[in-house]
């Protein structure tokens, strides 16, 4: 059924949110930490888990499809949500800080890529 | 009298409103993509821009804080594109993903991490310290601005700054979210943004969620799950790091 498919979802993320938000708690940081990978971990522990005996019947797995193929219009919306105005607003400075703090991530990820790789291949 | 039963119709049915709005966005994104730019500009990167300029108009014609949802009307558009919906998704983006890539970059995910907060933090100090600020906390805040939106205003409130310094961290990070969702789709090609081993580092060293998620929409949703996996962690790192050891280097140099 397509609600199990769903349920299995909710599960995942309420339990990924709960433990980031007590992980936040133990760390004393007013965050949650990794609750959204937690729950992706979840999810992909329990739709393998049990392999061909427990598979997901397809019609749950659309109820997990679904979710996943409305990602990009929910990142729309979000977009569309986005304080815009106000990062406008905030000046050079702020705006000078985000520029730079983005040319400078993206420049390092070809270097971790690299470096990443080298390693794999030593060991 | 049929206008007002409309407006009334939509109100009330806020979600169902924004589900048929993103729809007719995302099909005139499509269409400028198709014919416009002949399919060279993903059309999921035009219509998260039109979402990110509407957002602009909306923050601008209503002074408020949520974009486009500040609109009665396009109020559920707030809803669905909420931290809720949003995670929502993106874990349903992780069914079918390679575990094996997973695995196989999990320690220098981790590390792209550390690396990533560290690297907008100092870029952030230095443009603060270059704007003229001397003070250990407010460098210290503005930095973890440049990290996210929310590790700067929790960096700020926790070391005690000034209400002004914090709205500065915030629009830092702001301004970096709405930079990721734009320019990863330019920049992936040349930073060989194209596989789950890359994705997985990008999410770590960009960090804010919803940069990372509207990035990865726009260049292959196929990578979300490896960098929204890894950017979830980015915050929580960025709560811990920004207000102690960042902290304490910081004083220690000014």
């Amino acid at each position: 059924m397509v609600i199990y498919g769903v349920a299995l979802l909710s599960f995942c993320m309420l339990v990924g949110v709960l433990v980031g938000d007590l992980l936040g708690q133990v760390m004393q940081v007013e965050a949650n930490v990794g609750g959204v990978g937690i729950a992706m971990l979840l999810l992909l522990l329990l739709s393998n888990l049990g392999g061909r005996d427990a598979a997901l019947s397809p019609i749950t797995e659309r109820g997990l499809g679904f979710w996943s193929a409305m990602y990009i219009p929910i990142v729309v919306a979000m977009a569309a949500r986005q304080n815009v105005a106000e990062a406008l607003s905030g000046g050079w400075m702020a705006i000078v800080a985000g520029v730079a703090a983005v040319a400078a991530s993206f420049a390092m990820i070809p270097v971790l890529a690299h470096f990443g790789r080298e390693s794999r291949d030593d060991s | 009298m049929i206008l007002e039963t409309l407006q009334r119709v939509l109100e009330n049915n806020g979600l169902i409103t924004a589900f048929m709005f993103v729809g007719a966005l995302v099909w005139v994104s499509y269409l400028i993509s198709d014919k416009l730019t002949r399919g060279k500009v993903h059309g999921s990167a035009i219509a998260i821009t039109l979402g990110l300029v509407l957002a602009w108009y909306g923050g601008v014609a209503t002074g408020g804080s949520r974009g486009l949802s500040d609109f009665p009307l396009l109020a559920g558009v707030g809803l669905m594109g909420g931290a809720m919906f949003r995670d929502f998704a993106i874990v349903a983006t992780a069914f079918g993903a390679d575990v094996r890539a997973l695995k196989s970059a999990g320690l220098m995910g981790a590390f792209s991490i550390v690396i990533g907060v560290a690297l907008s933090f100092v870029i952030g100090v230095v443009v603060a310290f270059a704007f003229g600020y001397t003070d250990a906390i407010d460098l210290t805040t503005i930095g973890a601005g440049a990290a996210t939106y929310i590790v700067g205003p929790v960096t700020g409130t926790a070391l005690g700054a000034g209400s002004d310094v914090i709205a500065l961290s915030v629009a830092a990070g702001l301004t970096k979210s709405v930079l990721v969702m734009i320019g990863t789709p330019f920049v992936a090609g040349r930073i060989g943004l194209d596989n789950p081993h890359s994705a997985l580092i990008y999410g770590g060293l960009m960090g804010t969620t919803s940069g990372v998620a509207g990035g990865l929409a726009a260049t292959d949703p196929k990578l979300v799950p490896y960098g929204a996996m890894t950017a979830t962690f980015y915050t929580g790192m960025g709560c811990l790091l920004a207000p102690s050891v960042l902290y304490l280097m910081v004083r220690g140099i000014f």
